[in-house]
């Protein structure tokens, strides 16, 4: 890659507290084009509140997130997007009234128009969640029927295409597989992977290792909200990985 | 699978597509009360040109309120201060042209400026402290009231302020608030090519634009929504503005058609608004509704408060009828909003 060895992102010391909770200390972790990290914890371990200031719902209190090697700050989730990061919740952060091709350009409608008088074009909003939903395989019925009609793992789905569409350089996948059938879990493992091939750096938060293990290319593990370290896959076997986690 | 449509889809009719649009229970209604009326009162004026203009004036002066107060309660927050503000702008410019002489140009402009600031302080009254608007805005509706009747009596000591006629500029304003537009020898108010124009805007707003999307997407779940980049926060005090602005201008409306002002004008108007947005199909909690529904809520309020007149009833028994109306608008959207999410 052109871009050397400089991770596309990463954090240094990142800490953060709520009250007199220590949620996160020191925590460093990096991420590199076309990579997978799987970011591996044990319940309360720390992985959302990481992925939250990743993402920009949360600012950390102390330590820096760095883009490129250029420190970053996202006063909001709309900067962390604008750099190119998209996140899918485990609660998957979407709107049940609203149709599905509505849900997926949330944010990032397209227009048309000028100035003000721009207007949504829903032609292309239904075109965009049409091929980002057929890209990962997933034949959708009407697109302008609301989200709430969905199963749990239709609707996981929608959420991983509309983030591998709109989170160009990186992708944050919460749980993702947490809800979906056997087929469709493979679908987005394969597709985890093709977005790697495009370049993207991928940050997957599980704590099942064997789901992580077989795509993933780094482990990170976070441990009562500090790093307790980050292997190579090559370095470790799904056991040590699994021993790490639990603490023992 | 096989490409297109998938096989366990069932065929939606044309018919369960209109049912399930928001303001289909209100449309319904409207007609309802229409042939109500027609049938209690139809021979008695209700159904004459003259009598229609009168239902449609009372509609459009709280319409255009509701239509800005139907985009906020999508967005997910309530504004119960819009009837002091209204009382409020209403009196400020009376008091601004005719007690310190300005033009009457000069005064709508500050009463428009003292709107998006009411509407700045109430919106960011609500996101900084996270309270919920319900609350925050009963407490600015009597602030509001409360400086409005406190300056008035203070400046003017009086309660009611007349005059408007006299101030420079007025019978432009006159003609642009409160003329009649003439059909067939009787006079509509222009106030109700106010309230379809804002109608059309808003419905432009929710249904054609990114920030209608917005609208939605904060009102269904602001925390999602926030994650995916919108901007909930600006969303919601936007609203906040557009409701201020939306009861200046009824109050100015008001007050160049009366010639003057009353501190008390506009009560019970944030009650009016929200029950016709209700009516009109859009949903308390949030994220579903339209700005057409709140239109025809406030075509209902106005056939029914003047249908009562025309029928020879005691007008008092039309707050009866409205809190039937509201009650079973509210049914009748739970309903819909279970089978809409069934698909």
């Amino acid at each position: 890659m052109s871009t050397g060895n400089t991770p596309i992102l990463e954090t240094r010391g990142l800490s953060k507290f709520f009250g007199r909770v220590i949620a996160l200390k020191d925590v460093a972790m990096r991420l590199h084009q076309g990579e997978v990290v799987a970011l591996l914890g044990d319940n309360g371990a720390g992985k959302s509140t990481l992925i939250k200031c990743l993402s920009g719902v949360h600012q950390p209190d102390m330590g820096e997130v760095l883009m490129q090697g250029k420190p970053v700050q996202f006063k909001e989730p709309r900067d962390a997007l604008k750099c190119g990061i998209a996140t899918v919740y485990q609660d998957l952060a979407m709107i049940p009234q609203l149709s599905i091709a509505r849900n997926f350009v949330l944010g990032a409608e397209p227009t048309r128009g000028w100035g003000p008088f721009r207007w949504l074009d829903m032609k292309s909003a239904a075109l965009t969640t049409h091929g980002g939903l057929t890209r990962l395989g997933i034949e959708l019925r009407d697109t302008s029927e609301p989200v709430g009609t969905l199963s749990g793992g239709e609707r996981q789905s929608v959420a991983i295409a509309r983030a591998l569409h709109f989170g160009a350089r990186v992708l944050i996948l919460d749980e993702p597989t947490s809800a979906l059938g056997v087929k469709e879990s493979e679908r987005v493992l394969r597709d985890i992977d093709s977005a790697r091939r495009r370049g993207a750096g991928i940050i997957l938060i599980t704590h099942n290792v064997h789901h992580a293990y077989p795509v993933a290319d780094t482990f990170t593990i976070l441990r009562r909200g500090r790093t307790y370290g980050t292997f190579a896959k090559d370095a470790v076997t799904r056991q040590e990985v699994l021993t790490m986690m639990a603490g023992m | 699978m096989e490409a297109g449509r998938d096989e366990r889809l069932r065929e939606k009719s044309l018919w369960r597509r209109m049912l399930l649009r928001p303001e289909a229970g209100a449309l319904g209604g409207a007609l309802v009360v229409w042939l109500f009326f027609v049938v209690a009162a139809g021979d008695r004026g209700f159904l004459s040109l003259r009598g229609t203009a009168t239902y449609l004036e009372v509609a459009a002066e709280l319409g255009i309120v509701a239509t800005a107060v139907a985009l906020l309660m999508i967005g997910g927050e309530f504004d119960l201060s819009v009837g002091s503000l209204m009382g409020a702008a209403g009196m400020l410019l009376t008091i601004l042209a005719v007690h310190y002489g300005w033009h009457l140009w000069a005064a709508l402009a500050a009463v428009m400026a003292f709107a998006v600031v009411a509407g700045l302080f109430n919106g960011y009254l609500v996101i900084r402290t996270g309270l919920p608007s319900f609350i925050v805005t009963l407490a600015t509706l009597f602030v509001f009231r409360g400086v409005t009747i406190g300056v008035t009596r203070l400046v003017t000591g009086r309660t009611q302020v007349g005059g408007l006629q006299e101030s420079a500029g007025y019978d432009a304003a006159h003609t642009l608030f409160a003329s009649d537009i003439m059909i067939a020898g009787v006079g509509f108010p222009v106030s109700i090519l106010w309230w379809l124009g804002l109608v059309t805007f808003a419905t432009w707003v929710l249904l054609r634009t990114p920030f209608g999307n917005w609208i939605f997407g904060t009102g269904g779940d602001a925390k999602a929504a926030n994650s995916v980049g919108v901007p909930t926060g600006r969303v919601k005090v936007t609203l906040f503005v557009g409701t201020a602005l939306a009861a200046a201008l009824v109050g100015v409306i008001q007050a160049v058609a009366f010639t003057g002002a009353d501190v008390l004008r506009g009560e019970l108007r944030e009650f009016y608004a929200i029950i016709v947005v209700v009516i009109g199909g859009t949903l308390l909690t949030g994220g579903y509704g339209s700005a057409i529904g709140a239109a025809i809520g406030a075509l209902i309020f106005g056939m029914v408060r003047q249908g009562i007149v025309f029928t020879g009833v005691d007008a008092d028994w039309f707050k009866v009828f409205l809190g039937g109306m509201l009650l079973i608008a509210v049914l009748v959207n739970h309903w819909v909003r279970r089978r809409a999410m069934q698909g």
